[in-house]
């Protein structure tokens, strides 16, 4: 029996292999075709030898997603990805060294159809430290490409795959420590259109989750060393769409017309977070979840697992700013998970009221404005910062952090959030502010005669400086008395108050 | 040189003895015996590689027999017996191959450190010869991967010597290692439960004994994806003696 049982084994692979190759299925144009019950899976994907000259893959940087393969036959297709280290911006005046693929995180998204034979050129740059491989999930095969594209700085790796199931795929770094790679920002996305391609949309983006874990707290300036530790813990620093706070806010957002049918292509690089991926103010017309073959209508928050991807497409109606976040609401509001799609066109009253309520829900990051935070942070380096380009950079983080209670106004709201206009509360105590700011507030305190009891949590997230600049932006406007609060103030100040402000986090 | 030369020609012995590796070999008893040897204070410098290649012409990038030294090797100097600048001098050379730096080591009646020698004295901070199980040791480590390698190389023998009296070998560049081509891990990391050991032919196949000691990992992952005529811009190397 023994000798037999690898026999038939052997029989079976055989039989498999011949029945491999599938029919070409009709193509159906652009034209949104019906589900089919199943597609036969890797079974059903191998349309033959490519045919035709070969194809160079047109790669590009997110969020942008290469047009459509527009193809009916297989081809051979030739895709070239370099792995790059460099430091960039992860947050403003933060920075990190991120590896990449094609110098951006998430990597050049490469787009090719199903059947098609995909010749890979993997390339290490020459100033790497780092030796480098990719894992890509959409190739069948062991370690889905890794073993074959381990690569030395300097050198270049080949290998070529099938693409035998259609799908949206994560691809990423899979040289030890692998947690490592991925956490420096090493993954992005291929998608393999189905033979009959996908239904055709006015726009098309790429976004990529990814959690970051950096030695220094959230926002602290200059540049961040990885911690193993925290990416052990899985104890995020930053939780970032397209590799950066504000990679995909203000001039970056992205844009659409209403009316217009929007498919977004997301994936999660990780390495250790599931992200509840949600848009607000939309609703998914259609999830193509896990990013397979069929979609789900109608849905508010889809799932999307660390080393997966999802496709969704909605119609724009109404104009205005819709926010993608993680709906695991703290990585939105304090560790970054943040986007923004401008939907630019004519209101529709009888569908939307109006009465924009972004600014609730956006917070600090959309803000176009941190530039200023930029300016003083740098003139504090210099030792050159003036009150103005305090006050300034105050007002951006005020309208950000602080507006939402205490409003644009510093009017507060009666009753409830204490007024910082014409306030007798720090009037004399200009450091009040900063107590407020650093440690909180809780309970009964009287301001302009009135009496308060609520609770303001302590805004760790605010560096020294920042926390300045708002005292400072706060001590001249509306009526207030003037005057001017220090970095070194604060950093006294909370030195002081060390014990409680540790107590409070 | 003549500092060097007054603690005995730029090397220090190491005494040697039992030394627990962070690799395992399915063949090897831990911990390992090390015998004593002398390791370089740091490593060789783009004036001393100069210096070598002027008296063995046949290791100048431009006559070297290319299976020896890929097209890099030497790139980053001006000409082929001719450095960029002066501070090039002193750093580390790099984009050196295996059998250039072999060669290098052999001309001085010395040989390339073997990956436990190296580790052995590698394992020591300032105070401490085996400085291992402090997460400073292995940060430090780290904090020189985090740091992109677009700025110009300190100069050799700038650290601060360890508890051996050796510098540099954190932080600066990678180094070869005579035996860099018996370090196979897989070259895919996730296997290392089910490591395929056929493909190693009965050869040292190995595989993390400590998991926590990834920057240790990362060097040799490294090693591991180099040919023998590879060079890249951060890989120098040193040489040791028997004693």
């Amino acid at each position: 029996m023994r000798r037999v049982v690898p026999l038939l084994l052997l029989c079976t692979f055989i039989a498999l292999a011949a029945c491999n190759r599938a029919p070409e299925p009709a193509t159906t144009g652009t034209a949104a075709a019906a589900q089919p019950a199943t597609t036969g899976g890797s079974k059903g994907g191998d349309f033959g030898p490519p045919q035709g000259d070969p194809i160079k893959a047109v790669l590009t940087s997110p969020p942008n997603v290469p047009p459509a393969t527009g193809r009916t036959t297989p081809a051979k297709v030739i895709v070239e990805l370099e792995v790059i280290e460099k430091e960039m911006p992860i947050s403003e005046g933060v920075t990190y060294t991120f590896w990449t693929f094609g110098g951006t995180v998430p990597g050049s998204f490469i787009r090719v159809r199903q059947g098609d034979t995909v010749e890979f050129h993997l390339k290490n740059a020459p100033d790497s430290k780092m030796p480098h491989n990719i894992d890509l999930h959409g190739v069948t095969g062991p370690g889905g490409g890794a073993a074959s594209s381990f690569t030395a700085p300097g050198h270049a790796s080949q290998f070529t795959f099938k693409a035998l199931n259609a799908g949206l795929y994560v691809y990423h770094c899979a040289t030890a420590p692998v947690g490592m790679h991925v956490a420096n920002g090493m993954y992005g996305l291929i998608l393999i259109e189905p033979p009959q391609g996908l239904p055709k949309v006015d726009r098309e983006y790429y976004v990529m989750q990814g959690d970051f874990y950096t030695v220094g707290r959230y926002r602290e300036k200059g540049l961040q060393a990885f911690s193993m530790e925290r990416a052990i813990d899985e104890r995020p620093t930053y939780v970032l769409f397209n590799g950066s706070e504000g990679a995909l806010t203000g001039d970056k957002a992205l844009v659409a017309k209403t009316g217009e049918n929007v498919r977004l292509y997301v994936g999660n690089g990780g390495p250790n977070l599931v992200s509840s991926f949600h848009v607000i103010g939309e609703i998914f017309d259609k999830v193509w979840y896990e990013g397979g073959t069929h979609f789900q209508e109608n849905v508010q928050t889809t799932l999307i697992p660390a080393g997966g991807a999802a496709m969704m497409e909605f119609q724009l109606e109404i104009p205005g700013s819709y926010v993608l976040v993680d709906h695991s609401i703290f990585r939105a509001f304090n560790k970054g998970a943040l986007a923004i799609l401008k939907a630019e066109g004519p209101d529709v009253k009888a569908i939307y009221s109006g009465k924009e309520v972004d600014e609730m829900y956006i917070g600090d990051r959309a803000l176009p404005n941190l530039a200023a935070v930029a300016t003083a942070a740098h003139a504090q380096k210099a030792g050159a910062l003036t009150v103005e380009e305090q006050i300034k950079a105050g007002q951006a983080l005020f309208s950000g952090t602080c507006s939402t209670c205490h409003q644009a106004s510093g009017q507060g709201l009666a009753g409830v959030f204490p007024p910082l206009a014409k306030s007798d509360y720090f009037a004399k105590d200009p450091m009040r502010i900063v107590d407020a700011v650093t440690r909180g507030l809780s309970g009964q305190v009287k301001v302009n005669g009135q009496t308060y009891n609520s609770v303001m949590p302590p805004m760790g997230q605010l560096t020294d400086d920042e926390t300045a600049n708002i005292a400072t932006y706060v001590l001249n406007s509306w009526a207030n008395p003037g005057g001017r609060v220090t970095k070194e103030q604060v950093a006294k100040r909370r030195k002081e108050l060390l014990p409680v402000t540790a107590a409070a986090h | 040189m003549a500092a060097a030369a007054a603690e005995g020609d730029g090397y220090v012995r190491v005494p040697g003895g039992n030394f627990t590796t962070a690799l395992q070999y399915e063949d090897a008893r831990l911990p390992l015996r090390i015998a004593p040897f002398a390791i370089m204070r740091r490593p060789v410098t783009n004036q001393e590689f100069l210096a070598f290649v002027m008296a063995h012409p046949q290791w100048r990038r431009d006559q070297v027999a290319t299976v020896f030294a890929g097209p890099d090797y030497l790139a980053h100097w001006r000409g082929p017996a001719r450095l960029a600048s002066g501070e090039q001098g002193a750093q580390p050379v790099t984009r050196v191959s295996w059998f250039a730096a072999s060669a290098y080591c052999q001309g001085q009646g010395a040989r390339l450190p073997k990956w436990h020698e190296w580790e052995l004295v590698a394992a020591a901070d300032a105070t401490r010869r085996d400085a291992r199980s402090d997460p400073a040791w292995r940060e430090r480590i780290l904090g020189w991967y985090a740091r992109p390698s677009s700025r110009a190389l300190p100069s050799a023998g700038a650290q601060t010597p360890n508890a051996y009296g050796v510098k540099d070998l954190h932080g600066v560049v990678w180094e070869w290692t005579e035996d860099y081509s018996a370090l196979l891990v897989a070259a895919d990391n996730r296997n290392q439960g089910d490591p395929d050991r056929n493909r190693f032919c009965g050869g040292a196949a190995l595989s993390i004994a400590d998991r926590d000691n990834y920057a240790v990992l990362m060097r040799v992952a490294m090693l591991s994806s180099l040919n023998g005529s590879d060079t890249t811009m951060n890989l120098g190397f040193r040489c040791v003696r028997e004693v």
